[in-house]
C-alpha cells in the first residue's frame, strides 16, 4: 500500500543520486507532493518557488535551457490550470526537457473538494503538442516509469494521486513509456483504466471471473502517446469496451481511447468517470463510489 | 562599425521585416533596438543568454541576430510568412540564436531566473539578459519572478525595462499605472538604474554597474516607441501595424538621417 506521490518522493531521491542534473521545484507544497524527500537529500538542487506556480513553471523552463532536468511539482489543479499558458508557451512549444509531476489529481483528493480536484488535467496536457502524459497506477509502476521519464528527452506530465492504494506490480516489472499493460486474455469485455482506477478494474476482473465472465484489463499508464495497437487488438478480440478514470469523461482516457477506435476500429465505448461536473468534498473512497468509478460499477457495466 | 551605425542597420531591417510581412510590431521593436544592439555587439560574452520577454519585438531581435550572422539577412524578408524560420514571435526551436521562446507576455523573467540558477549550480560566471516591456509588467507573473530573482540572489540577472510608456490601448497611465517602476523593483529587492535607453554609453555603463552588484539589476530604460521614424515616434497606432510602400520609403529616409 502506497500513494503514487510517496513513490514519487522516494524515486526522486534515488534518481537524484544517479542523475546529477535533476533539480526539483515546488510551490510551497513539498511536504504534500513529497518533493521534501529530495529537498532533504539534495538541498542545493531543490528550489521552493513559493505559492507562485506560473513562476515555478517558467523557472523550470530556464533550468532546462541551462541543461538541467527539472521536476516541477504542485497539485495537479494548480500545475495544469494556474500555469497552463506557461506550460504551453515556455515548455511545450519549445519542447523543453521539463517534467511536471503533479500530485493530488482527481476526486480522490477527497475532503479539499472541487477547487483542489483536477478533473481536466489529462485533457489539458494531452492536447499540447510535444507533451507526453503519464498516469501510473502503483508504486512499482511510478518508480520505474519515473526513471524512463528521466531518460526520455522532452516535456512530460506525470499525474500522481494522494491516497495510498494497493500494489499491483512487483518491483522488477519493466514499464515502457507508451506501452500499456494487458492483464488477462478475457474476451467478454475490456476494461481500460489509468492511475488509481487500475486497481478497481483488476478487482472487477477478479469478481467477474468468479462468475465465469472473462475480461481483460488494460493499464494505460501512458495516455499520450497512447498504445494504439493494444487498444485496437482489445476492441477486435473482446465484446465490450469500458473505460474508467478519475477524470472528466470529456478529454481524458475515455476520449483518448475513443479517438483511437473511432479512426481505426469503430466500436461503442462505455466511459466511466466524472460526468462533466465539478467534484465535491468527502472521503476519497466514498467519492469514488459516489462518482461510480469503483469495481462495483465496472462489474455492473460489464454485466449489462 | 560603431554601435550607432549598427543600430541604424537594425532599424532599417526592422522596417524591412514588417513591411515585407505586411504585419508585425514596429513601434516596440524600434524602442528596444539600441538595447539589443548594445547587448549583442558590446556586452554579450560566450555562454551568456538573452531573452526577449516582450516577444512582439521579434523584428528587432531577428535584425540583430542576422547582423550577427546567426542566419542570412535575406531571411528577414520571410518574417511571419508560411515556412519561414522567423516566426511572428521568437521561437527557440525555429530560429538559430534565439535562446528562449516568448510571445505570451510576462514569462521571460521566470525563464531568465531558471537559466541564472543553472549558471549558479554549474558555477558559471555568465549573465542572463532579459528585456521586458512596460505594459508587460502588468502581468502578475513578472512580480512572482521579481520576488524569486531577489530571493535567490540572482546577481547574474540583468533586466531591461523598455519603458516607452505606450501600450495597445493607450499610455501606461491610461491603461494600468505601472509607475513608480523604480520603487516597485527596489521594494522587491532589486538594484535599479535609470537610463536613456537610446544612449549607448548609458546602456553599457549601466550593465557594468549591474555586474558589480550582489543582487539582480533592473535597468529602467526610458525609450521612445517608434524611435528613429519621426511619424511613428510616440504613436501608439504604430504598435502593431505595417507601413505601406510610401511609409516604408519615408521611414528608411528617417533612419538614414538619424
Amino acid at each position: 500500500m502506497k500513494a503514487t506521490r510517496d513513490s514519487y518522493g522516494e524515486a526522486l531521491v534515488k534518481l537524484g543520486e544517479k542523475y546529477k542534473d535533476i533539480v526539483v521545484l515546488d510551490a510551497d507544497l513539498a511536504s504534500a507532493t513529497k518533493t521534501v524527500e529530495f529537498k532533504k537529500a539534495y538541498p542545493e538542487r531543490f528550489f521552493d518557488m513559493g505559492i507562485a506556480e506560473q513562476d515555478m513553471i517558467g523557472t523550470a523552463a530556464g533550468l532546462s535551457i541551462g541543461g538541467k532536468i527539472p521536476f516541477a511539482s504542485t497539485f495537479a489543479v494548480f500545475a495544469t490550470g494556474r500555469a497552463y499558458d506557461q506550460i504551453r508557451t515556455s515548455i511545450a512549444y519549445p519542447n523543453l526537457n521539463v517534467k511536471i509531476a503533479a500530485t493530488h489529481a482527481g476526486i480522490t483528493v477527497g475532503e479539499d473538494g472541487a477547487t483542489h480536484q483536477a478533473l481536466e488535467d489529462i485533457s489539458l496536457m494531452r492536447s499540447l503538442p510535444n507533451m507526453t502524459v503519464i498516469s501510473p497506477a502503483d508504486d512499482a509502476e511510478t518508480q520505474c516509469l519515473l526513471e524512463e521519464v528521466v531518460k526520455y528527452k522532452g516535456p512530460v506530465y506525470i499525474r500522481l494521486c494522494r491516497p495510498a492504494t494497493e500494489d499491483i506490480y512487483t518491483n522488477d516489472f519493466k514499464f515502457e513509456i507508451g506501452k500499456g499493460i494487458q492483464h488477462g486474455n478475457g474476451t467478454d469485455a475490456t476494461i481500460i483504466a489509468t492511475g488509481i482506477t487500475v486497481v478497481e478494474a483488476l478487482k472487477a476482473k477478479e469478481e467477474l471471473s468468479r462468475e465465469n465472465i472473462n475480461v481483460r484489463v488494460l493499464d494505460i499508464h501512458t495516455i499520450k502517446p497512447i498504445d494504439k495497437d493494444l487498444i485496437i487488438k482489445a476492441a477486435k478480440e473482446t465484446q465490450k469496451i469500458i473505460t474508467v478514470e478519475d477524470h472528466n469523461v470529456i478529454g481524458g482516457l475515455g476520449t483518448a481511447v475513443a479517438d483511437v477506435l473511432s479512426e481505426e476500429y469503430p466500436k461503442k465505448i462505455i466511459k466511466l468517470g466524472i460526468n462533466d461536473e465539478f467534484g465535491k468534498s468527502g472521503n476519497w473512497k466514498e467519492l469514488m463510489d459516489y462518482y461510480k468509478i469503483t469495481s462495483k460499477y465496472i462489474v455492473e457495466e460489464v454485466k449489462k | 562599425m560603431e554601435l550607432k551605425e549598427i543600430a541604424k542597420e537594425v532599424r532599417k531591417d526592422i522596417l524591412l521585416e514588417v513591411y515585407e510581412a505586411n504585419s508585425g510590431h514596429p513601434g516596440g521593436s524600434l524602442s528596444c533596438a539600441d538595447i539589443l544592439t548594445a547587448i549583442y555587439f558590446e556586452l554579450l560574452n560566450d555562454g551568456d543568454k538573452v531573452i526577449l520577454s516582450k516577444g512582439h519585438a521579434s523584428p528587432a531581435l531577428y535584425a540583430v541576430l542576422a547582423e550577427k550572422g546567426y542566419f542570412p539577412k535575406e531571411d528577414l524578408k520571410s518574417f511571419r510568412k508560411l515556412g519561414s524560420n522567423l516566426q511572428g514571435h521568437p521561437s527557440s526551436k525555429s530560429t538559430n540564436g534565439v535562446d528562449a521562446t516568448s510571445g505570451s507576455l510576462g514569462q521571460g523573467l521566470s525563464v531568465a531566473n531558471g537559466i541564472a540558477l543553472s549558471f549558479k549550480l554549474d558555477k558559471k560566471e555568465n549573465y542572463v539578459y532579459v528585456i521586458l516591456g512596460d505594459g508587460e509588467i502588468q502581468e502578475g507573473q513578472v512580480w512572482e519572478a521579481a520576488m524569486s530573482s531577489s530571493h535567490y540572489k540572482l546577481d547574474n540577472v540583468i533586466a531591461f525595462l523598455d519603458h516607452n510608456n505606450l501600450q495597445i490601448d493607450g499610455t501606461n497611465d491610461e491603461v494600468m499605472t505601472v509607475n513608480p517602476v523604480d520603487k516597485k523593483f527596489e521594494a522587491f529587492g532589486w538594484n535599479v538604474i535609470e537610463i536613456d535607453g537610446h544612449d549607448f554609453d548609458e546602456i553599457i555603463s549601466a550593465v557594468q554597474k549591474a555586474k558589480t552588484q550582489d543582487k539582480p539589476t533592473m535597468i529602467l530604460a526610458n525609450t521612445i516607441k517608434g524611435k528613429g521614424v519621426s511619424f511613428m515616434e510616440n504613436k501608439v497606432s504604430w504598435h502593431g501595424k505595417a507601413p505601406n510602400y510610401e511609409e516604408y520609403e519615408e521611414a528608411i529616409k528617417c533612419i538614414e538621417n538619424m
